[in-house]
């Protein structure tokens, strides 16, 4: 028989190391006073909003040319950076090529380079007098200040998810289970597509949605390139920004409600898409 | 027939390869045995055609496929990690090789399938065909990649330390498994080890490795019984080497009551089946371990006796 | 170079393959950067050092340099005693603390920057108080501070979590069966382990807190020479078409992003922080 006493129940394993109390709460204050709190009052003020209202400005019809363009555009890039980006991680790890170290520092830029800087860059750059943009435009192609442009600003900014999250995953890919494709009669585009491929697939998923998350809510990259204007290339952050400056709260809120609640939903359909991945592999 | 001539192989300054030659009668078993840096996997590599040599041959029956790359060389090759498909099932890991073949070669989806079946059921994991192999143990995986590399009909199974990365026990089911296989196959097999011990109880011939050149190739007996050097001596089983250059398995000393030589004995201990004995050689403190039937009395430690070799071995330096 | 080897391309098909990936990189990232300090200087270097040593640019510069001064420590703090409580501790819940951390990522600049005007604004829930008591956060340096917190939260946590989880508390559990206290036992033990991750995960907290614009944007009114960083200057006079002046100060903030890459990748080089890739 066990006593009961030693049976006590403890939330957390006893540990001989001390500083729980003080880190753990210290850590739970900070991160509920900066994050939990502030984001909290966004819900709050959007259950006081009443249903009807709520619907009304954060579906109207400005709001939703505002989604579609921010979803829309974040996807086409995300959709480009996959390509690219897988690309770019492939060419890293497995070529040998002269700089090969600058150019993999170099593709961190768009996380150290800062928002409203690379904006101005691209406009200057695909203007229709712009560098690019001066050989475009006769072409009738134009970049700046349309949806492409937008698009552009948001493959800058998402690339690095992408070859980030694919590098370390094609690393650790061995060299054997190349081999033992080969071995078996398949040739390299069948190697790649049967047995590289679904083995990064995920990661590649991982890393270009977590660029659409972030160029759905992308902001300064993109307003300078975008033109702004309201039902065409306006995207929802600028939205919520434009309503704020007329004191519209209500509609900031709701319109910013909005996004979070699609963007927190992609990333849990990917959280649970990976781990059901994981439990049917039975890694 | 598998006929390999004059293999050399360099990686940069560093010589994996000097010179090999190797003849493989069909359905022959063969171990390559040797030290890690031998260069055994190196020349297992070759010949599946993973790696390439800088210099010398390779014919399969008579056709020289130096030049004939791996996928084309019908060879079934077994990797120390098993390097499975994680994201497919153990059947489509199995039926891989016949489902990547040009269209006019590939069996149709029921052959395929019934293949694989037959293949699983030969490598007893019967009614697994469904899992992932993450869900498999080590043993089991083992036996996924053999089913996989025997599902293309290979004309010869190469396995890189099939048994390397299996706990004990396993280890020495499967190996016992392995052989019957092979006799029930007659399929030509090389593979590559660095235990003796596998190497004399699998194979029908063993090929000892050292520093990039074969030191012996013989049956298991040859190579225990009569060792063509003092490394194969000493890498196929326990060897004494006494300072006048005789070199002596601990089995073939015996404890004598007079004449041989004085060895002070240092522990005693029972190893398995008989009594292990260590000492030092009088005089020059050379370490000698010997095996003593376990019928005998043994020595005490601390105690002084006369040993003497029943056979011994001398080898040209 | 060996001349053939198996589960690889052709030589051929690598410098297409590698030259198409150069090409991509050279058009999405080298040309805007070049684009960057080709603008700043266009009109040669006279007209680029009066756009930086301007009055307003001078304030903007500062006022970036005290709010990184502010935000990076707090983050730093915060980032050790997280992950001390995380990675050295087991207890129920620990992965909902990890996603709560990464939160603010997968938030909207705009947002970050929203939640903290409906919160102190003068129409927020705490405005009136506010305003009785006569403080001041939204429109003044406060709420930038806070709006940058907010946007840097996690990332010296996110650093060191997954560092000092592979790390273990073997080290720890050492130092304290030797007779250190907790204090010794971090000081002496742990952060010698942890000093370079800790300093990477400052870096990329830096940059972001230096740079961000979207959120700092929303709660800083665009006061000039009083709550205006650098990036909003940027804007402010790229909006009055003065590109020779935007492109300076972008400029500025472009070497600080070369610095951070340089430093970042001495880090991963050196001390094999984040190996996954490179070797």
């Amino acid at each position: 028989m066990t006593s009961i006493a030693s049976r006590k129940y403890r939330w957390r394993t006893p540990s001989v190391l001390p500083g729980f109390g003080l880190t753990f709460g210290f850590s739970l204050a900070w991160l509920s006073l900066i994050v939990l709190i502030p984001l909290s009052t966004l819900f709050l003020k959007s259950a006081g909003m009443g249903w009807h209202a709520f619907l009304e400005v954060g579906f109207s019809p400005r709001a939703l040319a505002a989604y579609r363009l921010s979803f829309g555009t974040a996807a086409a890039a995300a959709l480009v950076n996959a390509v690219f980006g897988l690309l770019v991680a492939w060419v890293l790890v497995r070529y040998r090529f002269p700089g090969k170290g600058v150019v993999g520092a170099l593709v961190d830029l768009p996380f150290a380079l800062p928002t409203a800087v690379a904006g101005i860059a691209l406009t200057a750059l695909y203007a229709p007098s712009g560098w690019v943009g001066q050989y475009l435009d006769p072409l009738g192609i134009k970049v700046a200040f349309t949806a492409t442009g937008i698009t552009v600003a948001l493959v800058f900014i998402g690339l690095p998810f992408v070859v980030r999250s694919v590098e370390p995953v094609l690393a650790d890919l061995g060299k054997d289970v190349e081999e033992a494709s080969a071995t078996l009669g398949a040739n390299r585009f069948q190697t790649f597509f049967r047995v590289i491929f679904p083995a990064i697939l995920p990661a590649l998923f991982t890393g270009a949605a977590m660029a659409f998350a972030r160029g759905v809510g992308e902001y300064g990259s993109v307003i300078f390139i975008s033109g702004n204007m309201p039902g065409k290339t306006e995207i929802a952050p600028l939205l919520i920004v434009t309503q704020l400056e007329q004191y519209a709260y209500d509609g900031a809120t709701a319109i910013a409600m909005v996004m979070m609640l699609i963007s927190f939903a992609v990333l849990f359909a990917l959280n649970a898409l990976q781990s059901a991945r994981r439990r049917r592999l039975g890694a | 027939m598998i006929r390999v001539e004059n293999i050399t192989k360099r990686f940069g300054d560093y010589a994996a390869l000097h010179g090999i030659d190797l003849e493989i009668q069909p359905g022959e078993f063969i171990a390559l045995l040797g030290p890690s840096g031998s260069g055994k996997t190196t020349l297992l590599r070759i010949i599946a055609g993973l790696e390439f040599q800088d210099e010398g041959h390779v014919y399969f029956d008579g056709e020289d496929v130096s030049d004939i790359p791996v996928g084309k060389r019908n060879v079934g090759f077994v990797f120390q990690q098993y390097a499975l498909f994680k994201h497919m099932t153990v059947a489509d890991n199995v039926a891989f090789g016949l489902n990547v073949r040009k269209a006019r070669h590939r069996p149709s989806k029921a052959e395929i399938k019934a293949r694989a079946e037959d293949l699983l059921r030969i490598v007893q994991l019967e009614g697994l065909g469904a899992r992932y192999p993450g869900q498999l143990s080590g043993g089991q995986r083992q036996r996924v990649a053999l089913a996989r590399a025997l599902a293309i009909e290979p004309s010869l199974l190469l396995l890189d330390e099939p048994f390397g990365a299996l706990d004990a026990k396993v280890r020495k089911d499967l190996r016992r498994w392995l052989r019957d296989l092979h006799k029930q196959m007659g399929l030509t097999s090389i593979f590559v080890t660095h235990d003796q011990e596998e190497a004399l109880e699998l194979a029908d011939r063993v090929v000892v490795m050292d520093h990039g050149r074969i030191d012996q190739i013989g049956t298991p007996e040859e190579v225990y019984m009569k060792p063509a050097t003092a490394f194969v001596s000493h890498f196929v089983g326990e060897t004494n080497r006494f300072p006048d250059g005789r070199h002596v398995r601990p089995h073939d000393l015996d404890i004598v009551s007079e004449g041989g030589e004085a060895i002070a004995v240092d522990n005693v201990f029972r190893k398995g089946a008989v009594w292990r004995v260590e000492g030092r050689l009088a005089g020059n403190d050379t370490i000698v371990e010997l095996d003593l039937s376990s019928d005998r009395q043994p020595p005490a430690i601390g105690e002084t006796v006369f040993i003497a070799a029943r056979r011994s071995l001398t080898f040209a330096s | 170079m060996t001349q053939r080897s198996v589960g690889t391309e052709s030589r051929a098909t690598q410098i297409v393959l590698i030259l198409l990936a150069l090409a991509f990189l050279a058009f999405f990232l080298l040309l805007p950067l070049i684009a960057v300090f080709s603008e700043a200087l266009k009109q040669g270097i006279a007209p680029f050092l009066d756009a930086v040593s301007n009055p307003d640019a001078l304030a903007a510069i500062r006022l970036t340099l005290f709010i990184a001064a502010i935000s990076v420590p707090l983050n730093l703090v915060f980032g050790i005693t997280a992950s001390w409580a995380i990675t050295k501790f087991s207890f129920p819940g620990k992965n909902l603390l990890l996603t709560l951390i990464d939160l603010p990522l997968s938030v909207s600049p705009v947002v970050s920057g929203l939640i903290f005007v409906l919160l102190f604004g003068a129409q927020g829930l705490l405005g009136p108080w506010l305003a009785a008591h006569g403080l001041k956060i939204i429109f003044a340096v406060p709420g930038i501070v806070l709006a940058t917190v907010f946007i840097t939260f996690p990332f010296v946590a996110r650093e060191l979590i997954p560092l000092m989880m592979e790390q273990g508390k073997d080290d720890e559990e050492a130092a304290v069966s030797l007779g250190a206290n907790g204090w010794q036992t971090f000081w002496h033990v742990t952060l010698p382990n942890i000093r370079w991750g800790l300093l990477y995960g400052v870096l990329l907290c830096n940059a972001r807190a230096m740079g961000e614009f979207g959120a700092v944007s929303v709660v800083s009114g665009h006061i000039r020479g009083e709550t205006n960083t650098m990036p909003l200057h940027v804007e402010i006079l790229y909006n009055e078409y003065d590109f020779v002046g935007a492109f300076a100060v972008a400029s500025l903030l472009a070497a600080l992003a070369l610095v951070t890459l340089v430093l970042k990748t001495v880090l991963e080089w050196r001390f094999d922080l984040h190996s996954g890739a490179r070797h």
